[in-house]
Formats: C-alpha cells, structure tokens, sequence
C-alpha cells in the first residue's frame, strides 16, 4: 500500500515538472519537423493520382507515375558559426505507400537563424554497400554489379511511345559508375546538395520541401523517353543528365511556425 | 512527448511495485535461430509482443502443423498441403482439399515469415499476420473444411492437448486464438538461410563460373533485372515481399491484389514469392503454371502479357521480353539453384516426429 502511495506522489509530481514547459511560448529550443510534397507543375501529386497516365513531359510525352521513392541524407540546420544540426542521417521517401513524407528531427534545435539543407541520395562516404539493414530490407540497394551502395530515387511510370504503345519507363538515379566492378571509374558525382535558404527559427517550426516531378525531365535537358526509358543505371551519361536535371526539382514550400 | 514518456516510465515503476509479490508460471522463452547473413544485413524478424516465442508454444504448434484433427473428417493437416520435403509447399499445381476440392490457387512454401515486414500474407495480401492467417484454412470449405468449435473440442477431449496447451500458455482452456498463436509461433521458426549462395557470400564456398555469370544476370538491369522485386546480396530474403503484376496474362480470371482491395489498378497484382528453395517448391507461380523454372526463365525472357496493370520494370513487352541468350538462361537457372537449401528440408527441428 505504501509503495503504491509513493509511487502515486512519485508520478503526479513527474507530471507536473515535465509538462510545465509545454505552452510556455518564449522558446528556447524548438521541434524542427520536414514534410516532402510532390506536385506536377503545381499540381499536387499524392499516391491518389498514381498509375493514370496524365502527366505530359517537357518532350511532349504523356506518363504515368506507378512508384515514387527517393533517399534525402544529412537533412539539417546550420548556424552561424558553422554548428550543424543533423534532424535526419538519411530518410526514405516513398510518395506511392505515404512512407517517410515527413519526420521531426530526434534533438530539439535552438532558436535562432539557419540555413537549411539536405543531400539528395547519399554522397559517396554516406554510400556505403550494404550498410543500412531498414534500406536492405526494401531492396533499395544497387547491385555490386552495377556500382554497389543504394538507389538514390527510383521512379517508374509508363509512357505512350511514338508507336502509340504503353511501355515502361525507369527512371532510377544512382551513383553515376563506368566499369563497374573491381575497377570502378566514377566519372562525376551524381548526389547534390539541396540548399533551401535561410530560416529564423523562434517556435516550433514545419518546413515544407516541394519536388516538382516534371523538372526531372526538363531543364537543362528535355528528357526523351523513346530514348532514355530503361536500362539507365549503368548509362552513366543518363545518370550525370539526370543530375543536371535534379538541380532545379526542389524548392522550399511553406514554414509554419 | 517528453511528458509521455516520463508517464510512460512511472506506470512502469508503478506496475512493477505492485506485482512484486506474485509468482506465475512463465513458459521458456526462445531465441529465434537467425541466420548470420539476416543479422547483417536485414531488420530484425517481427514478433508480435502478445505471442512471444516460447520453447512450449512451438512445441505445440508443431504437433497441431502436423496433426490431421484440424480438418473435417481427421484425414488432412496443414503439412498436407505444406510438406517439408517440399520447403513447406506441395508438388501439385491446386492443391487437394479434404473434400476432394481443388482451390485456384498454388500452396505456398512456409520460410523466413516473420521477416515479412508488412505482414501480408498469402498471394494476394489478404491475411494480415499469421496468426490470422491460421483461423482460416481450418473452416475453408475447399480446404481442411471443419470448424473451430468441433476442432477445439476435440483437442480438449484429447488426452495430451489440455497439458501441452497449460505448458505454452499457462491454461488448459483450449481456444481458436490460443491454437493459431501456437501454429503462428511454430511457422515464425520455419527460417531458411543456408544455401550454397549464402555461404558463397560468408566465404565459405565457391561458385561455379555458370552461376555467378547467372548472378549478374539476375542483377543486370539490361538482361535479368530480377533483383528490384527479389532482393539482392543485401537482401536475403529473396523477395520484396511486396505485389506485382509480372506479366503471365493480358486479362485476369484471378484479380489477386485487385480483389483484396477493390481498386482495378492492383489487378493481376501478386506478392513476390522468395527464390530460395526453388528445387523444392514447382511448380511456379500463384496459380502453379509453370511446371519448371526453364518455363518461368522462358516467361520472362520472351512471354510476358502486356496489360494495364503489369509492372513497368518488365522491359520489352512488345517483343515478350528482353530475350535473355541460351548460355544466360541456363547460367540464371545455375544461379537460382545455389539458393537451395537442402539442410532446410532435411531439418530434424521440422519433420513430423
Ligand atoms: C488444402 C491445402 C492447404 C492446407 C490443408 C493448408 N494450406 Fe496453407 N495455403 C494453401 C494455399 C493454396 C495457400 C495460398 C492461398 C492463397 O494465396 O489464396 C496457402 C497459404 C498459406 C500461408 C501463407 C504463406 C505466405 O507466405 O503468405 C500460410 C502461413 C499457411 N498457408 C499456413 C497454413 C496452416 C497453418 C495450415 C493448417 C492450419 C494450412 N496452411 C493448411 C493450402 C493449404
Ligand atoms: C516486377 C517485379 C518482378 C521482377 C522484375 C521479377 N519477378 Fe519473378 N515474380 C514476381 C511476382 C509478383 C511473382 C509471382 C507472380 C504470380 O504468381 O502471379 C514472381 C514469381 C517468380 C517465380 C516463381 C516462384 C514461385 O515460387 O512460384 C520465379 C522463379 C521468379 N519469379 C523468378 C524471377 C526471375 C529469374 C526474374 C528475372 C528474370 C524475375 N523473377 C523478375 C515479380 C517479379
């Protein structure tokens, strides 16, 4: 009887000592939460739109989209003086089963002015084959024979080609890799920084990134599928045009904070 | 979420003050047997925290896999239809029920299950956990076609049931949900992880130059491009676990995930099956097919079905496929054979007695 009396003190008293910060609205450190939004020129973009061809590309090529997922890595803050804030390691999004669209980072960040970023896939130190047991467990894994390390997005869809016929298309971005195998050449990097700008963090904060999925096929080169539709993880030019292309695919949604 | 947490940790001091004094009997926990490859590379296997594995519990639901009071008239068990001989599956394409009926549908071999992250079992992803999956092959009418009053009935009638049942469960009260936990932790033990390939990866053995030439191809994404949906060296489940249309048809008589969900674009849509043991398990596919693996090589080299729903990683299908070179095919089919583990079907740990 006793105990349970303590025990009772005990949990009232922790309640009230931890919960008193809560709406407290002079913040010292704040939650800092990411979301992924996906949308066609503007058009928003959810696993509800998948697999209907209605979506027309830079080439003029209509398509659908069947599987959207991609790796973010580093996603983080800094500060001033240089001081990053790691809110992820490396997430997978996958817009097709709404896995990963959005995560609030583990530590709390203090307030005060950052810029934002994140790495689109893995940079090459991050890339390491097989490593990550939850990204082997969904396959998202490039064969040693095709460069080793991980998928950076995989995003297949069908197009109509110029003989009017619904094919599939592949568009898997990965370390660009010549040579594969015991020899490797990497003729360029093909993972890219996303800078999203500066950001004055005084609460709690969500901040929204958009894919604009049709800048994948766009600028600077107008992507054709009737060449480009399969096989483009071992055609490292496609992979470096697709790094070109990735440039302009994110841009910084709305903050609420 | 601080707040919660330190809610969470006092009520587990509370409960802990309180239970003190009181002395249950506990069945012996039991480790899983994970193969070191699992443990390397892939998350750990998914145990539901209200059926923990016990060393009574799989004692059980091993006696209940292999004992024929499950079914109607006492002639059928679930090994009926998933034989070890056979990686748990069986020979024929539909499998026999005790009444003589035949389903549309392939048995499928019973390995690595707890690995099935999402937990969506049979072809089509209806059955949501084991344990649920296990109500339903004893009522099924095409199947062992009894039900679960006569059933549990039965087995409390019987003269060892009631003790084995207090054993793994701490009660000799016999119920549906108590018997298809035992049978559910029974199959999680079912693990397969020992194939030439896997030990080829520990350095253990080596290929032949046929086989690890069908290794690329099953990883090229030009030739084979098998592994986006059957797992890769880092993967060794072998499956994705996941639904696909792979092109057999170009219209469907069995809708398969469609059905389940009632959204026409998962139409034709089945779940990847694991490429391990395959030498056991023909014939193929979820409607038993193909009665050889040339035939489903064959399939994908040069059969595929264009339909609305077919996976835009299936390449060339207006030409049937990629057209995969003779040596490739046989190299492919060396390749997927070194997946087989014979230790597995041999196991003394899973043979009726
Ligand atoms: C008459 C043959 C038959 C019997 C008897 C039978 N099964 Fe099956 N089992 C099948 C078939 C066929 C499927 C595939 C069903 C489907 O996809 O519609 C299957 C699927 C399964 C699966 C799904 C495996 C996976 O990877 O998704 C499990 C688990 C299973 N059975 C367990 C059992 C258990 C436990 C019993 C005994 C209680 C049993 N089965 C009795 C034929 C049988
Ligand atoms: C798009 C995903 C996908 C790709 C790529 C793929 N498969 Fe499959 N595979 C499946 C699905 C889904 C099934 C089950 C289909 C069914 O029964 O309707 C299957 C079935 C099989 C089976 C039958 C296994 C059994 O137990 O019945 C074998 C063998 C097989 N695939 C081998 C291969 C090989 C070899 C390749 C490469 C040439 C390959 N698959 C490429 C998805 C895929």
């Amino acid at each position: 009887m006793k105990m349970k009396k303590i025990c009772f003190v005990l949990s009232v008293f922790f309640v009230l000592s931890s919960c008193g910060n809560d709406d407290d609205n002079s913040l010292q450190e704040a939650d800092v939460t990411f979301s992924f939004n996906h949308n066609w020129d503007g058009t928003e973009v959810t696993s509800l739109d998948f697999n209907t061809i209605q979506y027309t590309n830079a080439n003029g090529e209509e398509l659908s989209i069947e599987r959207l997922r991609y790796l973010v890595s580093r996603v983080m803050l800094t500060n001033a003086s240089n001081q990053e804030y790691i809110l992820s390691d490396y997430n997978l999004i996958d817009v097709g089963t709404e896995v990963g669209l959005t995560f609030t980072g583990e530590t709390e960040i203090p307030t005060g002015a950052y810029t934002m970023s994140f790495i689109f896939g893995f940079n090459n130190q991050d890339n390491i084959d097989g490593a990550y047991l939850d990204l082997n467990s969904t396959s998202f894994n490039v064969p040693m024979m095709l460069g080793g390390g991980y998928h950076y997005m995989q995003f297949d869809g069908k197009y109509i080609n110029t003989s009017a016929t619904e094919t599939g298309f592949n568009y898997h971005v990965i370390r660009a890799v010549d040579n594969p195998g015991t020899n490797p050449i990497f003729p360029q990097d093909t993972f890219f920084e996303v800078d999203l700008g500066t950001i004055n963090i005084s609460n709690d904060v969500s901040i929204e990134v958009e894919m604009n999925i049709a800048e994948w096929f766009r600028s600077p080169h107008i992507w054709n599928l009737n060449d480009l539709d399969t096989v483009l993880m071992p055609n490292s030019s496609a992979q470096i045009m697709m790094y070109d292309n990735g440039q302009s695919v994110f841009s910084l949604g709305t903050i609420t904070q | 979420m601080k707040c919660l947490k330190l809610l969470f940790v006092t009520i587990i001091v509370c409960t802990a003050c309180t239970n003190e004094s009181v002395q249950r009997y506990q069945p012996t926990p039991l480790q899983l047997d994970i193969p070191p490859l699992f443990e390397q590379n892939i998350l750990a296997p998914i145990i539901p925290s209200d059926n923990p594995m016990t060393v009574e519990g799989v004692a059980l639901g091993k006696k209940l896999f292999f004992d024929p009071m499950l079914s109607g008239d006492s002639t059928q068990s679930c090994a009926s239809c998933h034989a070890p001989q056979n990686a748990f599956t069986d020979d024929t394409r539909f499998s026999d029920g005790i009444d003589g009926n035949f389903g549309n549908r392939n048995s499928m071999p019973l390995f690595n299950l707890a690995w099935n992250y999402d937990e969506r079992f049979t072809w089509d992803g209806r059955e949501l956990s084991l344990e649920r999956q296990a109500f339903e092959p004893v009522s099924n009418p095409i199947e062992m076609h009894s039900n679960w009053q006569e059933v549990t009935a039965e087995l409390q009638n019987d003269s060892e049931y009631p003790e084995l049942f207090d054993l793994a469960f701490g009660t000799s009260t016999i119920d549906s949900t108590l018997v298809t936990k035992a049978l559910a932790q029974f199959e999680r033990t079912l693990i397969s992880g020992n194939s030439k390939f896997d030990r080829h990866l520990l350095g253990q053995e080596t290929l032949t130059p046929e086989e690890l030439n069908g290794f690329d191809v099953f990883m090229d994404e030009a030739r084979g491009d098998c592994f986006h949906c059957h797992g890769n060296a880092n993967n060794p489940l072998w499956t994705d676990n996941i639904f696909h249309n792979n092109g057999l048809d170009a219209t469907f008589t069995d809708l398969g995930l469609g059905a389940v969900t009632g959204d026409p674009t998962d139409n034709g849509k089945f779940r990847s099956p694991s490429l391990r043991n395959l030498v056991y398990t023909a014939p193929y596919m979820h409607d038993g097919r193909f009665a050889t693996l040339d035939e489903v090589i064959n399939h994908y080299s040069e059969g595929l079905q264009a339909s609305p729903t077919i996976d835009p990683l299936m390449k060339k299908v207006d030409q049937g496929g990629v057209q995969l070179s003779e040596q490739d095919k046989v190299d492919l089919k060396a390749f997927l054979l070194s997946l087989t583990d014979d230790a597995f079907v041999t196991n003394p740990d899973f043979q009726n007695q």
